[in-house]
Parts: C-alpha cells; structure tokens; sequence
C-alpha cells in the first residue's frame, strides 16, 4: 500500500510540474498559542491558510456540535482563535463548505484509491500528518 | 563528547529524573484535583467511601452503553492499555498515554481535566460523569 501511495504521489508530482505552484503547498504554521492548544487536541491544529474566512467563520458558529463531537470553548478564547482564524485565512476557497477535505483543490491532490483512507495508521482524510510528514509546521510539498 | 552523545544522554537523563520525582511525592496539584472531587462526592452522597481504582478500570475499559456505539470506551481513543500510545477513534490522531506512570503530566491542569471530562464522558456513556467516576477514574490511572 506504500508504494502504491508512492506512486500517487511521483504521478501527482509530475502533472504538477506544468501547473503552477500550488498556493496550499506551504502555508503560515499555526502562532497563536489558543488555536494550537483547543484546536490541536482530537487533530492537528489546522493552519487559517488553508480555509477561506467564511468557513472559519461557520466553524467558529458551531462548536457545540463539530462534527458530531463537542468542542465548545470559553466566550474568551473562541473569541481570540476566531479573530486568529479568520484574519488569516485563505483568499480561495468555497466559504460554504466547511471541511479543507470538500474544497475542490484538495480533492483534486488526493484522488486515491477508498482503501487508502481505511489503513490503520490514516483512518481519516483530516489526518493530514499520517502523510505529510511536517503538517503541523504547514508544510505539504512532497516529502 | 560529541553532540550526537548529547542529545541521547539529555533526554535519558530527563526520564531518569521524572521517574524519580513520582516515586517521591504524588504530585500536589493532583492530590488536590482528586480531594476537590471527593469532597463533591461526599456532597453528592452521604456513603461516598472513598475512590477504586477497580471501578475506575471498569469504567476506563468498557464496554458501555448510552454513547456513541464506535466510542463505547475510554479506551476506544486512549487505548486498552494505558501506558500505551493512543489514537483519536475519528480523526486517528495520536494520543499521549493516560498512566502517570507513562505520563506524568497527567491530572495536573484542572482545567483541562474539567473541559476533556465535559466532552469525553457523554461521547462514551451519554451523560456526564459523576464526581466518584472522576476520581475512580485519575485513581486507577494515577496506579498505572
Ligand atoms: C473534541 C475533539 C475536537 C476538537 C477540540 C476540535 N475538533 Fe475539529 N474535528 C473533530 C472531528 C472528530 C472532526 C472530523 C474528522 C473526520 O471527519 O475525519 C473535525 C474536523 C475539523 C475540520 C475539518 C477537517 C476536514 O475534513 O477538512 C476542521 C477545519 C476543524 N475540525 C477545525 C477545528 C477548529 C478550528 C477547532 C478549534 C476551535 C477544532 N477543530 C477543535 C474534532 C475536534
Ligand atoms: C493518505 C495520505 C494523505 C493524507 C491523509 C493527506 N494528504 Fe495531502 N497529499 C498526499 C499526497 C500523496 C499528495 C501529492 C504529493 C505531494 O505533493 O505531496 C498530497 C498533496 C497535498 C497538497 C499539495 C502539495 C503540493 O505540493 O502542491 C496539499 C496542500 C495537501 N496535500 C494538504 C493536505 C492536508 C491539509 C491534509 C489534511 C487535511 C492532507 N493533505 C491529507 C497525501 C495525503
Ligand atoms: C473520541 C476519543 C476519546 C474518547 C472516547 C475518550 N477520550 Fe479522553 N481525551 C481524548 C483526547 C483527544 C484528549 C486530549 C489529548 C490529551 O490530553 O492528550 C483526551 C483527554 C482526556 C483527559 C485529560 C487528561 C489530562 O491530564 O489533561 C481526561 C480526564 C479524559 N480524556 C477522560 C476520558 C474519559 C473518562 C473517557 C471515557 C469515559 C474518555 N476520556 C474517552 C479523546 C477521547
């Protein structure tokens, strides 16, 4: 399964050299200290860079059910990672969607075969650190 | 000593000093999570007779019913064995070991025990947890 993952990846790599760079290939790590500490507990901490304002925005709306889990936060640190969020987010992207996982760009970098989001150590599309090895630091050239 | 030396004796060292620290003293600000939680239960019922760390295993290994049926457990997301590393049942992220032993930051922040306890139990059990499951809870963890 690795190496058929590999070999998504150098086929990725190669239709990627005639287009242009990717604006998601590297984005600003997360520095506001709330948004890594109460965003980065059940994932990683996503960069703002990666969602469009209005998304952030809709996520920040419904904390109480994200996902079908619970991750309602205290009036003042909601408030801080909102503006954090929104203030940094992506100039592209579809603000009605709310996942990274739905936008038309991410879909296009990672058509795979099903199987590959069930293996044990991936288990989720959001899971971006089971493949980029320095998600967290917003780094998703290849690697 | 060259650096690459340096760097595998720091952290050994670090393990070696940690491991001392529990076997001397249980950490304060533990000792006063557990007694603001029995002096809750004590309130909440007049026989409350002290923490186990047998219920707390129950109640950590599961199987329960009332939750979500792929979280029936605590340890569907902090593994069965609670030394070990354990992983996010939905997003697969990693999670740090829940026994003092493997982690002794564990139980230290108050609010952060509150705020995982608010979300965890009710995913697992569909309700909130009791201030006696609490401390059962940090009691079997804190023997691991
Ligand atoms: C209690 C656990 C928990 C906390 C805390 C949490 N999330 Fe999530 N989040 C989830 C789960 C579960 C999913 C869905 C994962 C899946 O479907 O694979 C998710 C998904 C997401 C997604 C969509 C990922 C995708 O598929 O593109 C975003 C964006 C997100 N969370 C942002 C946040 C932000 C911002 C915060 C902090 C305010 C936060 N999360 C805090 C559990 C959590
Ligand atoms: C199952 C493995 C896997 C998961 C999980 C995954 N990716 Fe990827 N991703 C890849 C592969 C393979 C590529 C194509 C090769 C490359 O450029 O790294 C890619 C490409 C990308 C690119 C384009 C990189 C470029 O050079 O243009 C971005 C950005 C990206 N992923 C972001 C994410 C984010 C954000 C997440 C989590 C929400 C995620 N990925 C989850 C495997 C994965
Ligand atoms: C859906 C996954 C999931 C389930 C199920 C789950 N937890 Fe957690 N729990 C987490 C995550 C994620 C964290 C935060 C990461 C961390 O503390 O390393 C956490 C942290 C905690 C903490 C904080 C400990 C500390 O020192 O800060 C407590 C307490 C806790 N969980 C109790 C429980 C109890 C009790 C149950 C069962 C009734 C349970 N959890 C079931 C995901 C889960």
């Amino acid at each position: 399964m690795p190496r058929r993952l590999a070999a998504a990846a150098a086929l990725l790599l190669l239709s990627g050299v005639a287009a242009s760079a990717n604006e998601f290939e590297r984005v600003r790590p997360v520095t506001n200290d709330a948004t890594r500490k109460e965003c980065g507990e059940c994932h990683m901490a996503f960069q703002p860079g990666l969602l469009p304002a209005g998304s952030w925005t809709r996520i920040m709306d419904g904390l109480d059910d994200h996902f079908g889990e619970k991750a309602s936060l205290p009036p003042g640190p909601a408030a801080e990672i909102r503006a954090y969020l929104t203030g940094n987010a992506a100039g592209r992207g579809d603000p009605t969607l709310l996942r990274i996982t739905e936008q038309r760009w991410w879909l296009r970098e990672h058509r795979f075969r099903p199987e590959v989001w069930l293996r044990k150590d991936v288990m989720s599309k959001a899971n971006c650190e089971a493949c980029h090895r320095d998600a967290a630091r917003g780094l998703y050239e290849d690697d | 000593m060259t650096p690459h030396t340096i760097r595998f004796i720091l952290p050994t060292l670090a393990v070696f000093a940690a491991g001392a620290a529990i076997a001397a003293a249980p950490n304060p600000a533990r000792t006063a999570l557990l007694d603001g939680y029995a002096a809750q239960a004590k309130a909440q019922s007049p026989a409350f007779a002290g923490f186990s760390a047998e219920r707390g295993r129950a109640l950590y290994l599961g199987p329960h019913g009332g939750g979500k049926p792929e979280t029936n457990a605590c340890a569907a997301c902090h593994t069965p064995d609670p030394t070990a590393q354990g992983r996010h049942q939905r997003t697969g992220r990693g999670i740090e070991p829940m026994a003092v032993s493997a982690n002794p930051k564990r139980f230290t922040d108050p609010v952060e025990v509150e705020k995982r306890f608010d979300r965890d139990c009710p995913a697992v059990l569909g309700r909130a947890c009791t201030a006696q499951e609490k401390g059962d809870f940090i009691t079997y963890l804190s023997g691991q």
